[in-house]
């Protein structure tokens, strides 16, 4: 074998390898950051348990600004990366113009809908997690009077909210709820000191549990909670173990599920809409060790009752976005 | 219509702790502008100081080594700001920026290396937060009205960073308007010329300054992370450094009007946290959003000369140099 022969077949090696590693799939995080204890790292776990499961490798990346989104997406299209799965609202204008130029690529997006051939796109019934966790709140709550603390006021938060009132009032309709946002700009996922201070607000009109859906902000609301020594949700990943005993349950919204179910579907996933709700297992509510004490059997039985009943459709409960407006709760 | 419902206590008890971090970044800045340096890196050096102190706290179990971490990082931020903006003469403001972006950036990369939380530190527990003071005499005067539950309510049961706060006012006030080297440290930022010609160094008294202002900020930056939070999330201080910004511009850059000018603002920020007394107490629904915006509005208001003027420091922003 010269020596030229040797280097071609070294390089077709390469070349091969390299075509292999292009197919792996690449998730794309939003700005809350892969360690976010929510939405990214329940994201970031689902890859994980596929990759450890198949033995693969998947390529990701954390955005820093705004300004990346589409360049992410087009570097992993263009490095054939397939299927991508984006996990969050705001990638929906950066995958409208970067879909149709890619139609070989499948892209999946989380919690918001983009029309073209070549996506799927994912979204969650949190409204109906919310019913199951108001339910639990309005029946922990001594008071009567029960809190929300959304993040950046947009209507996937109220949405939220709306369907966490709804499972209070249908608990105790004579129950109080109060509802606030941090903030209306992206700093309000950040802002703790802020959540904080909401959260004692809410204890001095009465608030006995609170509902934290506001990412970086609820660590915040969850700390004050367990210092004033009330209850508190947490939300999309199990977050029961940040203070056990004072963590009641946690709205669990299953991105891991979504990212892993695209991840193994691969390049030749089905695409369009598909919708994670109870009935599927993509939401739900969190028990562990760390809230076993918490729920009492009554409470358990009575949202596993109510959680079958909206599986069946026997219960609808609204969904804030679907026209911009909830019956039981006013912004 | 119950006006005075707008002054609950809680709502004025949030105000308090709401207005602490705000005087603390106020009066850093008050010192360095009176130098004649400009810092709109307060921000970052409290951001700095939050994490370090909420880092340092998590692995020594000791709040006070963490806030000699925080000081520490405010002031190796303010060194660098001094080094770029007094040494080599460059443009204040530009160097403000860097520090912001540097401590933003920073912060999260040292803490994901330190920790693997994704940017965050550890939840601090016990020796690792500032706990609550009860004041002297509490429980005698809760009874007497009025006065008691402000006393046993309000004044009492706040982290010590908050009496440390309160009584640097009077003290930047004693340091800058009756020593000596506070004279010279107006001096330097009305007419630096003047202060060299007297054979006082402008260089030092400005080190001097933004040092100071690097000391205020880290307590600002450990009150945010080991006193009102158990720990550091990235970008936990949203904003108080540009809003302290603009408490110094509406104090006038003095010190017991910082003081009303933060707890004025820090009123906003608490009472934008309860529509239900607004809606209350007014009758009509406030926006959140134009109370959030009113610390800003305020500023401008007074900058466009409707309610006194504004003056600041003759020759802040501008490097000294002594010959061309």
């Amino acid at each position: 074998m010269t020596f030229k022969q040797k280097f071609l077949g070294s390089a077709a090696a390469l070349a091969l390898s390299a075509g292999a590693a292009l197919a792996e799939p690449a998730l794309i995080f939003d700005l809350g950051g892969k360690f976010d204890k929510s939405f990214n790292e329940a994201a970031f776990n689902g890859a994980t348990r596929w990759a450890e499961e198949t033995g693969n490798n998947f390529r990701e990346i954390e955005l820093q600004s705004e300004a990346q989104r589409e360049q992410a997406l087009r570097r992993f299209a263009e490095a054939g990366n397939n299927p991508i799965v984006m996990a969050g609202f705001a990638f929906a204008d950066a995958l409208g113009q970067v879909a149709a130029d890619y139609p070989d690529t499948r892209f999946t997006i989380i919690d918001m809908v983009v029309d073209a051939p070549n996506v799927r796109s994912v979204v969650f019934n949190e409204h109906e997690g919310s019913y199951l966790v108001g339910m639990m709140a309005a029946k922990a709550s001594e008071s009567g009077t029960v809190g929300f603390i959304g993040g950046m006021d947009i209507p996937l938060i109220r949405k939220f909210a709306c369907g966490y009132a709804q499972g209070v009032k249908a608990v105790n309709p004579d129950a109080t709820v109060v509802a606030n946002m941090t903030g209306t700009t992206p700093a309000a996922w950040n802002d703790p000191v802020k959540g904080s201070e909401l959260t004692k607000a809410q204890i001095s009109q009465g608030a006995d549990v609170v509902y934290a859906a506001a990412g970086g902000t609820g660590v915040g609301v969850l700390q004050t909670a367990a210092d004033e020594n009330i209850l508190s949700i947490g939300v999309d990943s199990n977050q029961n173990y940040l203070h056990p005993g004072k963590v009641l349950t946690s709205m669990m919204k299953r991105v891991d599920n979504a990212v892993h179910q695209a991840f193994t579907d691969g390049a030749e996933m089905e695409t369009g809409f598909q919708v994670m709700g109870l009935a599927n297992g993509g939401v739900g509510y969190a028990m562990d060790e760390h809230n076993e004490a918490l729920v009492s059997e009554d409470m358990k039985s009575a949202v596993d009752d109510a959680a079958s009943k909206i599986s069946s459709g026997e219960i609808t409960v609204h969904d804030y976005m679907s026209d911009d407006s909830c019956p039981v709760l006013s912004f | 219509m119950e006006l005075l419902s707008l002054f609950d206590l809680a709502v004025l008890d949030s105000t308090i702790r709401l207005a602490t971090p705000l005087l603390l970044a106020c009066l850093a800045g008050l010192f360095s502008e009176r130098a004649g340096i400009f810092d709109i890196g307060l921000e970052g050096k409290m951001l700095a100081a939050a994490f370090f102190s909420a880092a340092v706290a998590a692995v020594t179990q000791s709040v006070w080594l963490g806030l000699a971490a925080g000081i520490a990082a405010a002031m190796a931020l303010s060194a660098v700001h001094g080094l770029a903006s007094i040494t080599f003469k460059g443009n204040q403001l530009i160097s403000g920026v860097a520090i912001n972006f540097l401590a933003a950036g920073m912060t999260v990369l040292i803490a994901q290396d330190w920790f693997q939380q994704g940017g965050r530190t550890p939840s601090l527990i016990g020796g690792g937060r500032f706990p609550p003071i009860t004041l002297p005499f509490v429980d005698a005067v809760r009874g007497i009205p009025f006065i008691g539950p402000i006393y046993a309510e309000l004044i009492s049961g706040h982290s010590i960073l908050v009496y440390v706060a309160v009584l640097a006012v009077p003290g930047t006030w004693w340091i800058l308007f009756r020593t000596r080297f506070g004279l010279r440290l107006r001096a330097v930022g009305e007419n630096p010329a003047a202060v060299d010609t007297a054979g006082v160094s402008v260089v030092g008294l400005r080190f001097a300054a933004v040092a100071i202002c690097g000391v205020l900020c880290g307590i600002a930056g450990a009150y945010l992370a080991t006193a009102l939070q158990a720990g550091f999330v990235k970008d936990m201080t949203a904003g108080r450094g540009f809003i302290a910004l603009a408490a110094l511009i509406f104090a006038k850059w003095r010190p017991w009007q910082a003081l009303w000018a933060t707890l004025l603002f820090g009123y906003l920020q608490a009472i934008a946290l309860r529509p239900d007394i607004i809606e209350r107490a007014l009758g009509f629904t406030v926006q959140v959003q134009l109370l959030d915006a009113m610390p800003y509005i305020l500023t401008v208001v007074i900058l466009a000369g409707f309610v006194g003027k504004a003056i600041p420091p003759r020759a802040g922003g501008e490097p000294y140099v002594k010959e061309r």
